[in-house]
């Protein structure tokens, strides 16, 4: 039995549960990155940041896409973030000649029953005139937000996502194994649990082929990690950065064994590619390598962007393990830092939420730092702030990708 | 004082270290004394046994890549003696 306080959500009207009530300011251009930011800063409160729980006063959060030039996955994730169950109201910001569908987005978010409202700068007056309005807007949407019915919510309504950054050779042995724990004992109680990064499975596909509910699933799982080895392989780097060989990682397929600790031991049901919905509990593959030539650049450019596709797939909370230390958060949903490295814990405390390197010390059991994984997530979902929320962090990060809508074989258990 | 070196999986062929290890530190590896040459941080590896160019390395029971060069039992493995089978690892020096 899982030790569970009561998570009281808010209830959207397309009927998703949030565990966070937030409006979200988008630009939909790098011009209008400014103007959006400007409205954001008028609304940050550090002091109620650092508070121990949310609270009533919807938070404001920046998010946006900097392109001008047209791309479906980056449209695919705005839809799916700006309806996310965590966000209560969305301000879109354009400046006005960018090709991003600003009218196709709003009405997307109409469609969801949630307050949204367009300013473009070109039309309202420039720089402080768009704040000005903008700051009108958020405060109309702060105020329907707040009154946005509270309900229970159960341990199996809960998506949570997990990754990894900043990895040494002890993230494997403690923080990760122990998210492996969480995972195992959330997905049993009914929730849905995604991990990431096909980049860091390269090694690891036969034996995570084995776990999938279907032969199927089982080849698909094995053909995403071979497109990942293809396509770094093309972009002439692995997902492994200097400080991972600095924390003793020697080769990709090491770091790739550590990282697949993070999935536990449940039967893996599904793939998914960013933005999709996981359609039961269970654990998912989260497929974030783009399909077909590389052709925009690295698969993820850094940590926060694999964060936000996390969220575009549901996620009410992420669970980042690191071993040199890492100290980023992100807008819409908060971020769980688990620090595998004990040296590391002694060094940036203030910024970890769980200090896994007792393991490595003999001081704490994998169960025991595994327990206090799951008992967190849901004192979070109940409205506890994480370490990176009470610091003001809100990393986002979303740029050019291409996908394939997923395969056939990818979500067998998805009715029909 | 906890054991520095840690086995993963019964199979492996390297110890993980867990604490750090100043040079010369003598320890026991499968119950022989031996003594560490050069110092190890926490979360590199160390070799088991003697191994040669050529060697698959394997931690957690699984391989994780193959011996460039020989070492001896106590020395350190790592990129200047041990290479991926699949993508080759990159260091700050790789563009510059």
């Amino acid at each position: 039995m899982l030790n569970t306080p009561a998570i009281t959500a808010y209830l959207r009207p397309d009927g998703r549960k949030g565990i966070r009530n937030v409006i979200a300011v988008a630009y939909l251009v790098e011009c209008a990155h400014h103007v959006a930011r400007g409205i954001v800063n008028r609304f940050t409160d550090y002091d109620q940041l650092a508070s121990a729980t949310i609270g009533i006063t919807p938070e404001v959060h920046l998010i946006g896409f900097p392109g001008c030039y047209p791309n479906a996955y980056a449209f695919k994730m705005m839809q799916a973030l700006t309806t996310h169950p965590n966000v209560g109201g969305v301000l879109l910001i354009s400046l006005g000649c960018e090709s991003f569908n600003r009218e196709q987005l709003k009405t997307t978010i109409e469609a969801s029953g949630r307050p949204v409202e367009t300013l473009v700068i070109q039309n309202s007056g420039g720089t402080a005139s768009t704040i000005q309005k903008g700051v009108d807007a958020v405060k109309r949407m702060q105020a329907i937000a707040a009154a946005t019915p509270r309900v229970d919510m159960d341990i199996s309504e809960l998506i949570i996502g997990t990754i990894c950054g900043g990895s040494d050779g002890t993230s494997g042995i403690t923080a990760n194994p122990a998210v492996g724990r969480a995972f195992d004992a959330l997905g049993a109680a009914g929730a849905a649990c995604i991990f990431e990064e096909t980049g860091e499975l390269v090694g690891c596909e036969k034996i995570m082929a084995d776990r999938a509910v279907t032969p199927e699933l089982g080849a698909a799982l094995e053909a995403s990690v071979e497109k990942a080895e293809r396509y770094y392989t093309i972009m002439g780097f692995g997902s492994f950065a200097p400080g991972n060989a600095e924390g003793g990682l020697t080769t990709q397929e090491e770091k790739s064994m550590g990282a697949y600790s993070k999935s536990g031991s449940a039967p893996i049901c599904g793939i998914l590619k960013p933005g999709d919905q996981p359609p039961t509990g269970g654990l998912y593959l989260l497929d974030v390598v783009p399909d077909g030539e590389p052709r925009f650049g690295f698969p993820n450019i850094s940590d926060n962007a694999e964060i936000v596709e996390l969220i575009a797939c549901g996620a009410h909370i992420t669970l980042f393990t690191t071993g040199r230390g890492s100290v980023v958060g992100s807008a819409i949903s908060p971020v769980i830092k688990i620090c595998a490295n004990p040296e590391t814990f002694r060094k940036l405390s203030e910024d970890m939420d769980i200090d896994a390197g007792r393991i490595m010390e003999g001081r704490a059991t994998l169960d025991e730092v595994g327990t206090e994984i799951t008992d967190l997530v849901l004192k979070v979902a109940a409205g506890a702030r994480t370490k990176s929320e009470a610091l003001g962090h809100q990393e986002f990060i979303l740029t050019y990708k291409a996908f394939e809508p997923i395969g056939p074989a990818c979500l067998p258990l998805k009715r029909a | 004082m906890i054991t520095p070196l840690i086995l993963l999986h019964p199979d492996d062929n390297v110890l993980v270290c867990r604490a750090p290890i100043a040079a010369g530190f003598e320890t026991v590896i499968d119950g022989d004394t031996v003594t560490i040459p050069a110092a190890i941080e926490v979360g590199h590896k160390v070799a088991r046994g003697d191994l040669q160019a050529g060697d698959k390395i394997l931690k957690y029971g699984a391989p994780i890549g193959s011996m460039t060069a020989d070492a001896k039992r106590g020395d350190h493995v790592h990129l200047h003696n041990m290479k991926s089978d699949y993508i080759p690892s990159h260091t700050r020096k790789a563009v510059s």
